[in-house]
């Protein structure tokens, strides 16, 4: 087994609804889900998360599109504009999780290293011109 | 021009806004750029709601998207033309007053004589909030069951979530522009295919396949391409990004695409992030219509820039439909400063420390204060991990909100004067003061459908 980045089996998209957050993880290849669905669990990505969503995580399961959608309660500090958040309306809690580290076997890290990044991967320096 | 009366036949309703502020040509080249049957826009973001209310608390006439006037005044013969029939949620807290200010866009543009003009109003609750608490009606707090009565006399605004029906309805009664005011973005799309293929009220598969086409149509180009993850950097000519147009068939069945010259992608990434985007639990998607499942959808590549999506499932609609009542929650601004190398972040937290101190000795007491280095983890938080090592340089943002107007003016003032007594190597002022905002607070609530009945009066008239 290796660890691999979530950003490198999935892409994902987040918002609000009030002062809560939706992300829907999307694996790149269908079968990868089931190692998605195996993998990330609603404790799993509440741990990732800590003190960032007050509520309970729950996840649902969207087999036909191999993705999962995650509802984050009480993840905004009030939501809409009372919320004096940089990200009040969740939009980049998406690539929040994606930073999660996902154990998968050694034969699929090799194929999905570097994926979720603009090429060349892994880039050199964030500041570069 | 599609086929009408009878047969297999496919409409085409063109997505062209996903919010008040979203791209002012995408309608224009949504008429212009191919063949479509209906235009629509969606501009009521909860957001936008409370801003309108403000409007319109100023001036009666206010309280709908100006912008949608000017566009009408743009597109309207082109439409009138091709037949083009245009549904909007463009009249906010005043429909009637946009669907005024319409018509004299349309005689602006020549076309005043022949334009059928349709209102759906009934979305707005406020007249009756009294009557509803008085019935027993407590509109709890979704998100806190708090009951309303807890803040309704700072209660500003109050707007129920209305369906696809009476779009239709006024589709019917042959209007070449419908203006609405609260209903759900999914409507926009469903009502013309309500229109089209005469699907029933019971006919929940149907339904909620015209609400997952909706959904997909709802956010413009974020199912085109736009805010499109999925190998962002190899996603074509966004300069020029194409908006959606949902090709339906009677059957519910729809493919997603957009004009073949235009720019952006759809594919099976872009429509699932957006088919994903602001859910809750995806087998039971409300709307005043049907609860649709999302999870019998399935996806199909249809050729280049083409999405099959088929399989939708629909269950008949709770006996509740959704409010979102406006409420003052006091005043709110944010600063701005940037600290540059060396020891950027350092400074800016030292600045941070300094203003806490110098509020405090003014003895200035606000509800929330916080201060976020924006270029390390103002967004990710403690996910970001430890500050990069040196930092080129960082944005100090503070964000304070209160009850109390002069607290919050006062904070306005005491950003800049850190610039001279505060840690050094900091620039980033320029803009002047932060602005104070009211602070619009949202209390969203369930109201029994039989209590808003009759909650839709529809008018089609000649301009």
């Amino acid at each position: 087994m290796a660890a691999v980045k979530l950003v490198e089996l999935a892409h994902a998209r987040s918002g609000d609804k009030g002062d809560v957050v939706n992300i829907g993880v999307v694996a790149y290849e269908p079968e990868h889900y089931p190692l998605l669905a195996e993998t990330l669990t609603a404790g799993r990505v509440q741990e990732h998360f800590g003190d960032m969503v007050k509520g309970k995580v729950v996840r649902y399961e969207l087999p036909n599109l191999h993705a999962l959608n995650f509802v984050l309660p009480r993840a905004l500090g009030g939501g809409g504009t009372v919320s004096l958040m940089m990200d009040a309306q969740g939009k980049v809690f998406s690539t929040a999780l994606l930073r999660m580290d996902v154990e998968v076997p050694d034969e699929i890290a090799g194929r999905v290293r570097g994926r979720g990044r603009e090429p060349p991967y892994p880039c050199t320096d964030e500041t570069s011109s | 021009m599609r086929a009408r009366g009878g047969g297999a036949r496919t409409v085409r309703v063109a997505g062209a806004g996903g919010f008040w502020g979203d791209d002012l040509e995408a309608p224009v080249r949504q008429v212009e750029e191919g063949p479509i049957d209906y235009l629509v826009m969606d501009y009521l973001a909860e957001v936008t709601m409370s801003i309108l209310h403000k409007q319109r608390a100023r001036d009666p006439r206010a309280g709908y998207a100006r912008d949608f006037v000017a566009l009408m005044e743009r597109v309207l013969p082109a439409c009138l033309e091709r037949g083009v029939r245009v549904v909007a949620n463009a009249g906010g807290v005043n429909p009637g007053g946009c669907a005024g200010e319409v018509a004299l866009a349309a005689r602006r543009a020549g076309v005043g004589g022949r334009l059928r003009l349709g209102v759906v109003t009934g979305d707005d609750l406020m007249p009756r909030l009294d009557e509803l608490l008085a019935g027993g009606h407590e509109l709890r707090n979704m998100e806190t069951g708090e009951p309303l009565t807890s803040i309704r006399d700072r209660v500003t605004g109050a707007n129920v979530y209305l369906g696809a029906f009476p779009i239709a309805e006024a589709l019917g009664r042959g209007a070449d522009v419908v203006v609405t005011g609260r209903c759900v973005d999914a409507a926009l799309t469903l009502g013309p295919l309500l229109h089209e293929f005469g699907w029933a009220a019971d006919d929940h598969d149907r339904l909620a396949a015209g609400v997952v086409a909706g959904h997909v149509n709802e956010c413009g180009a974020q199912c085109t391409g736009g805010n499109a993850m999925a190998e962002w950097w190899s996603i074509p000519d966004l300069d020029r990004v194409g908006f959606p147009i949902i090709e339906a068939e009677p059957s519910g069945d729809f493919v997603v695409t957009k004009h073949e010259e235009s720019g952006g992608r759809v594919s099976p990434a872009t429509v699932t992030e957006q088919i994903v985007y602001e859910i809750g639990d995806p087998a039971a998607y409300p709307t005043p219509d049907v609860v649709a499942d999302f999870t019998a959808v399935r996806l199909s590549g249809a050729g280049k820039d083409r999405v099959r999506v088929t399989g939708a499932r629909g269950r008949p609609p709770t006996g509740w439909l959704k409010a979102s009542i406006v409420y003052s929650g006091g005043w709110r601004a944010v600063g701005t400063l940037v600290y540059a190398w060396p020891d950027a972040a350092a400074k800016a937290r030292a600045a941070a420390r300094v203003l806490r101190a110098r509020l405090d000795r003014l003895g200035l007491r606000f509800d929330e204060m916080r201060a976020d280095l924006v270029g390390w983890d103002s967004t990710h938080g403690a996910l970001a991990g430890p500050p990069p090592p040196d930092q080129p340089e960082v944005q100090l943002r503070v964000a304070v909100r209160g009850g109390e107007r002069a607290a919050v003016e006062r904070f306005t003032r005491e950003i800049a004067p850190l610039v001279l007594t505060g840690p050094p190597s900091v620039t980033g002022f320029g803009e002047g003061r932060p602005r104070v905002r009211e602070v619009a607070a949202f209390w969203p609530a369930l109201v029994p459908r039989e209590a808003v009945d009759p909650f839709v009066r529809v008018e089609t008239r000649e301009a």
